[in-house]
């Protein structure tokens, strides 16, 4: 913030702090909203949910790279050369996500389900730990 | 030898200007500045590629634990205040963040004491963010008993009602219900329950562990974050103590090592914008 004066700059950090202290209580809001604990039986759509938190969250990140880290203020070759590696990022995002949801549909397509819920336990002698995830205990 | 040295002096004859020397500042800004950057545009990639992975294992997992009911305790043996701790500890790193942005106008100004002033406020920002982290670590450890490798924390696929020790019926729940294993003297005592839905109607099942990649992904990712506010700490002294000394009154650059520092330390707070997204939020 080399362009605004001492006082000017003072002042914009306290705005920071309050941009990042509101858009954090807004997020954490929206998340006890969305997950049911401030209206009995309300639910938002998780899509919705996941979209708003992270447009959210890029806010912060902008905002921190930019007026903090004083980023809006460099070259824009600085900027351009930092940003532009993000895409592969992206890519990787898109990528791995939907390998995720591949494995899954994999492992619900096969007759190989890994179960969640495991075979019960018929005694479970004081040493040993319930069954893992993914693991077969034996009869 | 004589080769060489003719090569060498065949050099010498052409002037490449003083851009040469360093006078020219293609991206305007200083050398040491720009490697920070360099290297925290590396360092955000290996963040990316564990959260990526997160994401990854989390998609392919058949149930995933709700961050709401993991992360609900609070110190003072309070329960049921999902995310609240957490909160509080984004706050104090926006904060230590703040205090940092000061240092730094500080130090363009000059002015030793602020800069040395507000660099210990971040210090101490940090070191409360550390003491936050390592309670939470100690009550999932200690008192829930999430490790690398076991996950206490699972999720019904099917509606079912629990079933007490005499036999009788007890609490219900339904498809989707969080639960924790819960452990009696050091061992984990799984608690039996009837399946009330699904093709397995009828079968009296034990709590089974919740997905393992859960425990090993939060550990390793929140605590390689927990190491760059460590290291992030231990900068900030060696910088303080730098300022105090007086060190950067003499520098041509004068105080951008304060500057590079708080590049640092403003990172340490985006990567946590992500980790608290993807660990608490989503």
């Amino acid at each position: 913030m080399a362009h605004l004066s001492y006082e000017e700059a003072k002042k914009a950090v306290i705005r920071g702090l309050i941009i990042l202290g509101a858009i954090t209580i807004i997020e954490v809001i929206i998340a006890l909203l969305a997950k049911g604990h401030m209206i009995e039986g309300f639910h938002m759509n998780k899509l919705l949910y996941g979209f708003l938190m992270a447009v959210f969250s890029i806010i912060k990140a902008l905002f921190i790279l930019g007026e903090f880290m004083h980023l809006k203020y460099e070259s824009k070759a600085l900027r351009v050369g930092l940003a532009l590696p993000f895409i592969l990022i992206l890519w990787a995002i898109i990528a791995f996500v939907h390998d995720g949801n591949s494995y899954l549909q994999r492992r619900l397509d096969s007759g190989n389900v890994i179960p969640v819920e495991m075979p019960p336990v018929p005694v479970l002698p004081a040493h040993e730990t319930p069954a893992e995830h993914g693991e077969h205990v034996k009869k | 030898m004589a080769d060489h040295s003719t090569v060498a002096e065949a050099h010498h004859e052409v002037d490449y200007g003083p851009a040469w020397k360093g006078a020219d500042k293609p991206l305007k800004a200083g050398y040491g500045k720009l490697m920070m950057w360099y290297f925290l545009l590396t360092d955000a990639f290996t963040f990316s590629g564990f959260l990526i992975s997160y994401a990854t294992l989390r998609a392919s997992s058949l149930t995933w634990p709700d961050s709401d009911f993991v992360f609900s305790t609070f110190p003072g043996g309070l329960h049921h205040m999902p995310l609240i701790f957490v909160t509080l500890m984004t706050f104090v790193l926006i904060v230590s963040s703040v205090t940092m942005v000061r240092a730094v106008q500080e130090g363009k100004r000059e002015n030793k004491n602020g800069a040395a002033f507000w660099l210990g406020m971040t210090i101490i920002g940090g070191l409360t963010f550390l003491g936050c982290q390592a309670w939470e670590w100690t009550n999932l450890i200690k008192n829930e008993g999430m490790t690398l490798f076991t996950n206490p924390f699972g999720k019904h696929t099917t509606d079912g009602v629990y079933i007490n020790e005499d036999g009788s019926e007890g609490e219900h729940f339904a498809a989707g219900a969080n639960y924790i294993v819960h452990r009696h003297h050091g061992q984990w005592a799984p608690k039996k329950y009837k399946v009330l839905s699904g093709p397995e109607k009828g079968q009296v099942k034990y709590q089974a562990f919740g997905p393992r990649e859960f425990g090993a992904l939060f550990f390793v990712i929140t605590g390689f974050h927990g190491f760059h506010v460590f290291s992030g700490v231990v900068i900030l002294f060696i910088i303080m103590l730098n300022v105090i000394s007086g060190v950067y009154v003499k520098r041509r650059n004068g105080y951008e090592m304060v500057e590079k520092v708080g590049l640092y330390w403003h990172f340490v707070d985006l990567v946590w914008v992500f980790v608290f997204l993807v660990f608490y939020l989503l």
